[in-house]
């Protein structure tokens, strides 16, 4: 069993890794899709400190499989460690997103369908309805004990125009126990810092750097839709792609109103490995 | 039944010839005559031709071969189809919209200019 775990690592340490060129965001998706093979293995952060509550880091790490060019499936298991309390697996999620246009246009849409079992999350992947400060006053013994099976959808909208990526997505999330309808938002827009790649390979190149703009939040339930007791955050975000290696995201971010946290600082790595099956299969 | 035999046999050729043509290339035909036409702001710039290259080995090498021979059923881009029917506007077109049924994926995640490098190496290797 060890050795073939260790076997399974070493397969992984010598695939060959993609640049994988992906935006900068945290919560908005946009209309790209994982190349068919291509295995992205990402791992996001949010740090945060509630008014009134411990300062809690929550983490997920993703699988993204590229299934066809149109069929993109994720993999996500959740966590979070909360200062003075206690650090917990939270439980885990599986989306899928479908692109049902095969070619580029001017917008252009992704439907995105996920599940999720979680307790106690604070990896703040997405913010509808009304999630706010008060959730995270609650010690994580007691959150555990509020199971969350989800449905979420999304109709993720992206443009590409001039080297700006525009994505917009619209959330609606059903609890599978008697709970509304929720809603939310997220957009984001971001730009390479330059568009034309550099004739010699370098790391720090201006191209291998995109920087933009993020803001998502709740648009309350079926029973009291608008934006009333809801959350809202904004702020930029910058990611950096290495050359045939991993891609890592930071970005602050603030919240609008006072039922947000007032600051949340997001980081992530992300590795591509590219034609991840044919790694066992002996070839390319 | 015998009678129609040549009928069936000629009916199952040219649907494997129509299935062929599809398969290979019938993304050409798909061109808007605009985008067809399009001329490449880097067209033969040795500059172009090394920034193509890098972008290539980095997105593209994996399934069309390190010098985009092909790889199993991916195919090689040094054939007459890519290095002389098609323009730099239609390659441009193809990696803007890919072939997404036939597992070619878009690439319009890349900048514009970036796409028009890898065009720039493309076009370079049949010299």
């Amino acid at each position: 069993m060890k050795t073939s775990a260790i076997s399974v690592l070493l397969i992984l340490a010598a695939a060959l890794p993609a640049a994988a060129q992906e935006r900068p965001y945290f919560v908005t998706y946009s209309h790209e899709m994982e190349e068919p093979g291509n295995l992205d293995i990402e791992v996001f952060n949010a740090v945060g400190k509630p008014p009134g509550a411990n300062r809690f880091l929550g983490s997920n790490i993703e699988f993204e499989y590229g299934v066809k060019t149109w069929w993109t499936s994720e993999f996500y298991l959740d966590g979070q460690a909360t200062a003075n309390d206690s650090t917990i697996f939270t439980g885990y999620r599986w989306e899928n997103r479908f692109r049902p246009l095969l070619r580029e246009h001017w917008i252009n849409p992704v439907i995105y369908v996920e599940f999720e079992n979680t307790s106690a999350d604070k990896a703040l992947r997405e913010v509808v309805g009304h999630d706010g400060v008060p959730d995270f006053l609650v010690p994580n013994w007691l959150a555990r004990q509020d199971k969350e099976r989800e449905i979420e959808t999304k109709l993720i909208l992206g443009s590409n125009y001039r080297g700006w990526n525009i994505s917009e997505n619209i959330i609606a999330e059903k609890n599978l126990s008697n709970d509304p309808w929720e809603f939310g938002y997220a957009w984001a827009v971001s730009r390479p810092l330059k568009l034309a790649a550099s004739a010699r390979k370098c790391a720090f190149c201006a191209e291998r750097f995109q920087a933009g703009l993020e803001m998502y939040g709740g648009l309350g339930d079926r029973y009291s839709f608008g934006l009333n007791q809801t959350s809202h955050y904004v702020g930029p975000t910058v990611n950096w792609s290495a050359p045939n290696g991993p891609t890592i995201s930071f970005s602050p971010q603030f919240g609008l109103n006072d039922y947000s946290i007032p600051r949340l600082y997001r980081f992530g790595v992300s590795y591509e490995i590219e034609q991840f099956l044919g790694i066992f299969r002996g070839g390319n | 039944m015998i009678r129609n035999l040549p009928a069936l046999l000629m009916l199952l050729m040219l649907s494997a010839v129509l299935m062929f043509a599809t398969a290979n290339g019938a993304w050409l035909a798909r061109v808007p005559p605009s985008d067809h036409q399009k001329t490449n702001p880097y067209g033969g710039q040795p500059q172009a031709v090394a920034a193509g290259r890098n972008i290539f080995e980095e997105h593209c090498a994996k399934c069309h071969g390190e010098n985009a021979e092909g790889v199993k059923k991916r195919p090689s881009l040094r054939t007459e189809r890519i290095q002389q029917q098609a323009t730099e506007g239609d390659l441009h077109w193809l990696l803007v919209n890919g072939s997404m049924k036939k597992g070619m994926p878009s690439w319009a995640k890349l900048p514009d200019p970036q796409l028009w490098q890898l065009v720039t190496y493309l076009k370079s290797l049949h010299e």
